[in-house]
């Protein structure tokens, strides 16, 4: 067992190496491979033309003039050791292991920014998830029992109607709803779950909904289709013939083993929503990962997309290893 | 095979259990499965009956329809099965689910996949006990390991926290006899419990089942395509054939007196080691009905060698009656019962007994 989790970590630590160099290759060097300086993509759009000595200057006070693998080595060690940044005028400002840079455009530390915008990302995320999987996993069993019957088909007509319907349709029509018809939140603003629950509460709970509503569809079908599999399983068979009641032989036996898929999509899911829910975050105003990427992409803030870049990296990465690591307690064939 | 000469099967309600024109119907989108269409058989406690008959004939769905595995399913069940006085067919799911496991017990073709891959082997055959028995989890535990101990399972306590993947084929249909027998039960159905199992443990595997027969005084059911193992297991034998009884009677009548084409053609095609090395099997050609469209007149007309032998178009026309031409033994088909037993002794027999060069 223990074996078997360090084998993972070790996997783990080496995709994340790689996700590092990726994203150093593809944004730090890419702007210098297309001959245009990386510093505009640093500090803004400077007006000196390319090779003036203003420029080479700038290219040298952030590194851009060391050799590549010189280049990599430090932002490697900022990473891990952090530094002083100056703009040769204002007093240096300290940053912090894990220093991902500054961002001129936002004037701040991208690591500050990460910091802001990750609990709201991540409460998204769990809220959400935890309601569509309660949620998805429920209709789907209910569905599978009954094949063909009216709830089944309730249930699963419902669930491709969900999976159709986009986020930024639901979106606007639960803010129409709930906050101007119904007037029953009154814009919401995040706030940390900690100095407020119930405002994060309100903040968060039509986000969910809407988040969950198309992840539950999704998972409502697959936990239908493996819960037929599983029911015709030869082990379900023998659990009604040691005279077991319907309840035990569905969720004990059958359910049991009907779950152990949906654990990995689930974990995989969440990892990958962590950094990419942008539609749901732009429609209820809410500034997370989502909403710093795309406003950094559209700012050409190249400090804050790495960052972003390998904080969803990390995410999907630790989610995979705890799905791993659950699975061999779950499935006592693995591991 | 059995030399000892068992006494006739009690024609009367009086049997422990006791199965009359038994029929089970699937509706599919295809037509009305006929996968059981007018079985009977009686079965008393301590006895050991065979059910032989090629896939699809309709075996592991009777097994199923006595131990209530098809309510709840689209099955449509007729006929009366009368276990220890009680009516099976017409009892609700609880009366059945509270018989299942306890007074009737079932092991499976597979035992692989017939445990549950998640579940410790102990924990599987004590939930068995636990949900019959108003016991602690300890002492459930501890009825499982001297289950496991009494079908020959090593180290027990040890073996009891294992799964099923880290048990052998044998080991684990071991483990499921555990399972079917913790409760005690009064009947046991055993579906094809060698099939998926090398040589030397069926054998080990039948031994066992025999021993806790005499020891429980259970009746057992055996269904199995094999006839070496209904011969040396067996006390009653049915053979079936497209959903019906074509054959039944002891043992010893199936094997030295049978009489209806379907059953010469199983002993043609069974391999034995007391016959010439040289001698080829003979398989029945054709293969099995269509159980939704059941040929007319008798099921097995269309592979028959011996239609020529009945008058008329009988066999594709007149369904044959199952009748006695000996006590305790019944044969369905329409040849005489004198000219079967003339056609088994001068064609058949030759060609399925041993020759005169025995293998060295």
């Amino acid at each position: 067992m223990i074996r078997f989790i360090a084998i993972r970590l070790i996997g783990a630590l080496a995709v994340l190496w790689v996700v590092s160099l990726v994203t150093f290759a593809l944004f730090q060097l890419g702007p210098e491979l297309s001959h245009t300086s990386p510093v505009y993509y640093y500090i803004g759009r400077v007006p000196f033309p390319k090779g003036s000595t203003q420029l080479k200057l700038l290219e040298h006070r952030f590194g851009f003039d060391l050799p590549v693998w010189q280049q990599y080595l430090e932002y490697m060690k900022h990473l891990f050791v952090g530094q002083n940044i100056t703009d040769g005028v204002s007093d240096p400002v300290h940053c912090s292991a894990p220093c991902f840079g500054y961002s001129f455009r936002q004037n701040e530390l991208v690591s500050t920014l990460l910091v802001r915008a990750a609990p709201v990302s991540i409460s998204l995320c769990i809220g959400a998830a935890l309601m569509w999987l309660v949620g998805g996993v429920t209709v789907g069993t209910i569905s599978a029992l009954r094949p063909g019957s009216i709830g089944d088909r309730i249930g699963m007509i419902g669930s491709l109607a969900a999976v159709s319907l986009p986020i930024f349709f639901t979106g606007p029509l639960m803010l129409l709803v709930f906050e101007y018809k119904l007037k029953l939140l009154t814009d919401p603003q995040y706030v940390s779950v900690f100095s407020d629950p119930v405002g994060w509460l309100k903040s968060l709970i039509l986000p969910w909904i809407c988040l969950a509503f198309l992840f539950a569809a999704l998972y409502a079908r697959l936990t239908r289709s493996n819960m037929l599999e599983v029911m015709s399983e030869d082990y379900i068979r023998t659990a009604r013939a040691k005279g077991l009641d319907r309840r035990t032989v569905v969720i004990k036996h059958g359910l049991r083993a009907a779950l152990t898929p949906i654990v990995t999509i689930f974990g995989i899911d969440i990892g990958t929503l962590i950094g990419s829910t942008v539609i749901t975050e732009t429609v209820f105003n809410l500034r997370g990962l989502g909403y710093l990427s795309i406003h950094s992409i559209t700012t050409q803030d190249l400090p804050v997309i790495m960052g972003v870049t390998l904080v969803a990296a990390v995410a999907l990465v630790v989610s995979n290893v705890i799905v791993d690591i659950l699975y061999s307690v779950i499935d006592p064939r693995v591991g | 095979m059995t030399s000892t000469p068992l006494a006739a099967p009690v024609e009367s309600a009086t049997a422990f259990l006791s199965v009359r024109d038994l029929h089970v119907h699937f509706p599919t989108d295809d037509g009305l499965v006929k996968s059981v269409d007018g079985l009977s058989f009686e079965l008393d406690r301590g006895e050991i009956l065979g059910i032989v008959g090629e896939s699809g004939s309709g075996k592991s769905v009777t097994s199923q329809a006595i131990m209530g595995l098809h309510k709840g399913s689209r099955a449509k069940i007729s006929g009366t099965i009368q276990f220890g006085g009680r009516e099976l067919i017409s009892a609700s799911e609880e009366d059945m689910r509270s018989l299942r496991g306890a007074e009737m017990a079932m092991i499976f073709q597979d035992p692989l996949s017939s445990l549950h891959p998640f579940y410790s082997i102990g924990d599987q055959i004590a939930e068995a006990y636990l949900v019959h028995n108003h016991v602690s989890k300890r002492d459930a535990r501890k009825r499982t390991v001297e289950m496991l101990e009494t079908v020959g399972i090593p180290n027990p306590d040890k073996r009891y926290d294992d799964y099923p993947h880290q048990f052998s084929g044998g080991m684990r249909q071991r483990a499921m006899i555990a399972m079917a027998l913790i409760c005690e039960p009064k009947l046991l159905i055993a579906d094809e419990p060698t099939t998926a199992l090398d040589v030397t443990v069926q054998a080990q595997i039948l031994e066992l089942i025999k021993e806790l027969r005499t020891e429980l005084n259970s009746a057992v059911i055996l269904i199995t395509h094999d006839l070496g193992v209904v011969a040396e297991t067996c006390d009653h034998v049915v053979v079936m054939y497209g959903g019906q009884c074509v054959e039944k009677g002891l043992v010893d009548d199936l094997f030295y007196k049978p009489e209806m084409p379907y059953t010469w053609g199983l002993l043609g095609s069974m391999p034995r080691l007391d016959r010439g090395r040289q001698t080829r099997l003979t398989p029945i050609p054709g293969s099995p009905p269509s159980l939704i469209n059941v040929p007319s007149g008798c099921v097995f007309h269309s592979r028959c060698r011996f239609t020529d032998r009945v008058e008329g178009d009988r066999c594709t026309t007149e369904r044959p009656e199952l009748l006695p031409c000996a006590p305790g033994h019944e044969v369905r088909c329409h040849i005489p019962h004198a000219e079967r037993e003339i056609i088994f002794l001068e064609e058949i027999r030759p060609a399925i007994e041993p020759t005169e060069e025995l293998p060295t």
